[in-house]
């Protein structure tokens, strides 16, 4: 990074600490920081499409839409979230490349699973062995972005489905009996007010969200985790020209201010937000 | 150096006579915590013995390769379900793995597996013994009487003697050596040597045996030219055993 860093030994104090700071392996940790804003950022509106898609199935009037609404939430919500991660991001790995398998390979005659191993013909392995290694990793980080989407929406959707039972019957009523469609009346009423009502239990699932993050490096994803006990452990200086003892405490200790300043701006705009909703609604937080 | 060179035309017309005569691309991979084998430098890029020789085999081989870092407590299920095509990381060739995958000769001799503690008098038979899991040597301390403390890296059993949590750590002595050398007494080897494994092998899936062919005769190439030798003193010093 700078010039200075050229011979690392020969600085100390803080003309050490800034070589340190910069060399490539801290970029590779300052960049896990991203993914991890990148993971939050993606997930968050997709799990709560997932959690709508949920509640709405949940309450549809068509019977089997209703049982895969509710299979859905009791499925998810019941099985232990590392359980689920281990399991599903295999299942979808191996499902993906099983049906690529049969489109492209049809005269494959090698059975796919020979004992421990799952192998498809070359041609279907997603994303393909030839792949540049930024691919591998930009797939890997989508299931796990889509794992914790379906997670999160199952808990999304028990949320919603309060927030919408919540709205005042009345209400509801009222519309229908002014000639609103049930459809209108979801769309203009329920929908617009259940906010307010969803809005502690999405806070809390946020935050529950952002905690949960550390589990991207259970799914192979290289995050702050792994970059903080990478480079915390002790270091000699035969394989390094930082050498140092066992820093893991001060990194684990970055990555705790970090969550916690992440937790905390969260939680003054989402006393915002919930201010906002609540305004003019017939509930103990509009009316004040 | 000829000797590579001919083993590089030999496997490069192998190659070619194959539908597909470009070069195939491996993917290799390694943990990226056990130095000298294998580690993340700082420049962030893996580094070390097996990264060095694993390129000068390929080269070899005629394949590209390229090296993804894993978790070495899952790095072998990710083998068998082709996340990547071999691994390079230190790893024993045991009987038990060779159930599951396949491994080439070993391109590490069998060493010694030793202990390391911080006091000449730490209690190796009933004593809590560091071990990192899923290792030979994790399988070795739970046989052997002690209660065995295992970690996801080699990195936290050593900082798990030096905070006192466990009273000796037991590992590969040529990973432990470069950790007492430079701890400045701190640390010290305890007790005799356990030899331990068939050496150090690059594991591939049972179904590649083409590719474990190919791998074997290049690695059998630099052993007899010597060039295999100078990688492991370049890395290990010049007590390291050799072939």
């Amino acid at each position: 990074m700078f010039e200075s860093c050229a011979d690392p030994e020969a600085l100390d104090g803080l003309a050490w600490l800034a070589c340190y700071l910069t060399t490539g392996k801290h970029f590779a940790f300052y960049g896990a920081f991203g993914t991890v804003l990148l993971l939050l950022a993606v997930t968050a509106p997709l799990a709560l499409l997932f959690g709508l898609a949920g509640a709405m199935a949940t309450r549809a009037g068509f019977a089997p839409l209703r049982w895969l609404g509710q299979g859905y939430v009791a499925l998810v919500r019941g099985v232990p979230d590392i359980a689920l991660f281990l399991f599903f991001v295999i299942a979808l790995d191996q499902g993906i490349e099983w049906i690529k398998h049969q489109a492209v390979c049809p005269d494959w005659s090698e059975p796919i699973r020979q004992g421990a191993n799952f192998l498809v013909c070359p041609q279907a392995k997603v994303p393909l062995g030839t792949s540049p290694q930024w691919v591998h990793e930009a797939y890997g980080f989508s299931l796990a972005v889509f794992t914790f989407a379906l997670v999160f929406g199952a808990f999304a959707a028990n949320v919603l489905l309060g927030a919408m039972k919540a709205v005042p019957r009345g209400q509801v009523e009222t519309a229908l009996a002014y000639g609103m469609t049930p459809r209108q009346a979801f769309r203009r009423i329920t929908f617009r007010q259940m906010w307010s009502y969803a809005l502690p239990g999405l806070g809390n699932l946020w935050m529950i969200l952002i905690k949960a993050t550390p589990l991207l490096f259970l799914l192979g994803v290289e995050d702050i985790v792994y970059w903080a006990r990478e480079l915390g452990a002790a270091k000699t200086p035969r394989f390094s020209d930082y050498p140092h003892p066992d820093w893991r405490m001060w990194y684990f200790a970055a990555l705790l201010v970090f969550y916690l300043a992440m937790t905390s701006v969260s939680e003054r705009v989402l006393a915002r937000l919930v201010a906002r909703f609540a305004r003019g609604q017939a509930t103990a937080g509009g009316t004040t | 150096m000829k000797t590579i060179i001919l083993a590089a035309a030999a496997a490069l017309t192998a190659g070619a006579a194959l539908a597909d005569g470009h070069a195939q691309t491996i993917r290799m991979g390694t943990e990226g915590a056990y130095a000298p084998y294998n580690f993340i430098n700082d420049a962030g890029d893996v580094d070390g013995f097996e990264i060095e020789l694993g390129n000068m085999l390929c080269e070899a081989a005629g394949y590209t390769c390229e090296w993804v870092t894993n978790e070495w407590d899952s790095i072998i299920p990710n083998l068998t379900s082709g996340n990547y095509d071999t691994i390079m990381a230190g790893m024993s060739i045991t009987d038990e793995r060779d159930e599951v995958i396949d491994f080439t000769q070993n391109y590490f001799p069998p060493t010694e597996s030793n202990y390391v503690a911080l006091s000449e008098d730490a209690d190796l038979e009933n004593g809590v013994i560091a071990a990192q899991v899923n290792t030979i040597q994790a399988g070795y301390v739970a046989e052997s009487g002690a209660t065995l403390l295992e970690f996801a890296t080699y990195d936290e059993t050593v900082a798990a003697v030096r905070n006192g949590e466990a009273d000796a750590v037991f590992a590969d002595a040529d990973a432990l050596m470069p950790t007492v050398e430079e701890s400045g007494g701190e640390l010290m080897i305890v007790g005799e040597g356990v030899p331990l494994g068939g050496g150090v092998g690059m594991g591939v899936r049972e179904t590649d045996g083409e590719m474990r062919e190919k791998f074997d005769a290049a690695i059998t190439a630099m052993k007899e030219d010597g060039s295999l030798n100078e990688l492991i003193v370049k890395w290990f010093g010049d007590d390291a055993p050799q072939y």
